[in-house]
């Protein structure tokens, strides 16, 4: 059945390999076949696909309100494109047959010889470890629209999300998880530190200053549509990640309850140190920092989740908490890039301390860790540095180089027209909120009440917001 | 006749209602509103940035009674809309030349 369904989008010329025959596999899996891990694994995918559109209403409710739905489609249709994208050939390159330690080799292409009998050294189906992967390679440049956000063209948005995902997040993905060269030097990275956050993070930095600032940015208010909304993406996102580290551990057993736990733990951690440290800052504990800070701790935690107790994972929230609300609220007014939902802040900076207190924390009392700096493994934590900085590099330099094509081809901001309308009614030609006043409307004429309101009824584009 | 506009805190709504039913006035309108005037806005903080509100929400009452009401009704408002702090806001009175009931077509006082 899926296959019939299937080859009509993939079109003849992948058609031929798709599928293996199922009943030659069903013989040959049932002995390595662990039916508590596959049960995991198919809840765990669950989980982690939640993530995304969590992530969407995070980011949607700190948009303005004439860009919610823009914002929320950035996230979308990364969970539509990118899953498509992989079965295609996204994870041929990041989990085919290595070449060099590079990349994955073309094996896999469509799917052809991914079938249900585990992997080497695994315990579910082939197919499920695809799909598990599959949501990571979607939620990871789904992060990076945080930055894109209220000026970005959407077509080439779409463009540089395919090039992306095949030249950054493929690579990076076969280095550490593939059977690459830094998993070959005993980088430690869980669930992700260095190929979902610090990648997403840094690649969010490179995309913000090279798109430039949003028109009136540090002169307008910018007020966020609905931080409730905010706030349920976080409870989504923090449900999600329990699949999405505790997934990563691909089996049932103590590994995926400890990973389970210190993630919860740094989460929580990190949500009181954001909330505390702003409150001794500001004077106010914040809804918005709170559920930030949670959102820290999750980023902190991915890539030591199966490899530090609950000690470390109070001191990588602590730190999570602290590290970012100084990168958000310090370091990006100081250098005056507009990373408007500060992915490179959360992200970046909590992936990146994640993945060097990886090499701090880490304790080999978890079955397949290998102990860190506080254990006396010096070299463990400078391997964690070079596939840092090495993280950094490639997803700098590679971002930079998609956008200036992507730029010299078709641009990449809307005009400043449409920039003004609001990306919802411009690209999209909806508007998030039923009858409201576009935004800008009553600001520019407060009090005109009514009269106003009909004349945006029935002329939604030229409304008060044709300025 | 008079129209009485009049600018109040948003949470006395229901007091001033209730005190213009006392009065007899049989229909009012209002409007939620934002301006500014005495008072100062809010500053609010979002991750760190901070920014200062200016048009505070106000609710806008409308009422057209005879002109002999109009002392009765502004006392009215002025006794519940009163807090003592600067932001209780403004009461204007208008002259208004006609009133027409849409249903009945009846004029002047007899529409209010």
């Amino acid at each position: 059945m899926l296959k019939g369904s299937l080859v009509p989008l993939v079109g003849i010329g992948l058609a031929w390999g798709m599928w293996m025959e199922p009943a030659s596999v069903w013989a040959a899996e049932a002995s390595k076949l662990d039916s508590g891990d596959t049960a995991w694994l198919l809840v765990s995918t669950a989980l982690v696909m939640l993530m995304t559109p969590g992530l969407a209403l995070f980011y949607g409710g700190m948009a303005r309100k004439k860009n919610v739905l823009n914002t929320i489609m950035l996230s979308f249709v990364c969970l539509c494109l990118v899953s498509v994208q992989w079965v295609l050939w996204g994870y041929s390159l990041s989990f085919g047959p290595d070449l060099g330690g590079i990349i994955g080799g073309l094996d896999f292409l469509g799917l052809r010889g991914v079938g249900f009998e585990p992997l080497e050294g695994q315990s579910i189906p082939h197919q499920l470890f695809m799909m598990f992967q599959g949501m990571f390679a979607v939620i990871t440049p789904a992060l990076i629209t945080g930055a894109l956000v209220e000026r970005m063209k959407f077509s080439s948005f779409v463009v540089f999300l395919m090039s992306w995902c095949t030249l950054v997040y493929a690579p990076l993905a076969h280095w550490v998880w593939g059977k690459g060269w830094l998993a070959g030097l005993g980088a430690l990275d869980f669930a992700g530190g260095t190929v979902v956050h610090i990648s997403s993070g840094v690649s969010a930095l490179a995309a913000c200053l090279l798109l430039g600032r949003r028109k009136g940015v540090g002169s307008e208010p910018m007020h966020p549509n609905n931080l409730p909304m905010t706030v349920t993406g976080a409870a989504l996102l923090w449900f999600g990640w329990f699949g999405f580290n505790a997934g990563s551990a691909l089996t049932a057993g103590a590994v995926a309850a400890n990973a389970l736990v210190v993630t919860h733990t740094a989460s929580a951690m990190a949500a009181c140190a954001w909330m505390g440290v702003e409150w001794l800052h500001r004077g106010k504990p914040t809804a918005l920092g709170t559920v930030t800070g949670a959102v820290a701790g999750l980023v902190g935690i991915t890539p030591a989740a199966g490899y530090v107790g609950v000690g470390g994972a109070l001191a990588i929230g602590l730190g999570a908490g602290i590290f970012c609300y100084l990168a958000v609220v310090r370091l990006k007014p100081a250098l005056g890039y507009d990373d408007s939902l500060d992915v490179f802040g959360v992200h970046g900076v909590g992936g990146t301390w994640g993945a060097l207190a990886t090499g701090i924390f880490a304790t080999s009392g978890i079955p397949g860790s290998s102990d860190g700096l506080l254990a006396g493994n010096l070299n463990q934590f400078l391997v964690q540095v070079l596939a840092t900085a090495v993280t950094w590099l490639m997803s700098f330099g590679f971002t930079l180089g998609i956008l200036l094509a992507v730029k010299g081809i078709m641009g990449l901001r809307v005009a400043e027209e449409e920039e003004m309308l609001g990306l919802d009614l411009s690209i999209h030609g909806e508007r998030g909120y039923g009858l409201e006043l576009a935004e800008g409307g009553l600001s520019k004429s407060a009090g005109l009440g009514t009269h106003t309101l009909a004349a945006t009824v029935s002329r939604p584009v030229s409304g008060p917001l044709g300025t | 006749m008079k129209k009485i506009e009049a600018i109040i805190k948003p949470f006395k709504l229901e007091e001033v209602k209730e005190a213009l039913t006392g009065v007899g006035i049989k229909g009012i309108t209002v409007t939620e509103v934002k301006g500014f005037g005495r008072q100062k806005g809010h500053t609010e903080i979002y991750r760190g940035a901070e920014y200062v509100v200016d048009f505070l929400p106000k609710v806008k009452i409308e009422v057209v009674v005879e002109t002999e009401l109009v002392p009765k009704v502004v006392e009215a408002i002025m006794d519940v809309a009163r807090t003592g702090k600067i932001g209780d806001g403004k009461i204007f009175v208008l002259p208004v030349e006609e009133v027409i009931r849409i249903r009945t077509g009846e004029r002047g006082v007899n529409a209010l």
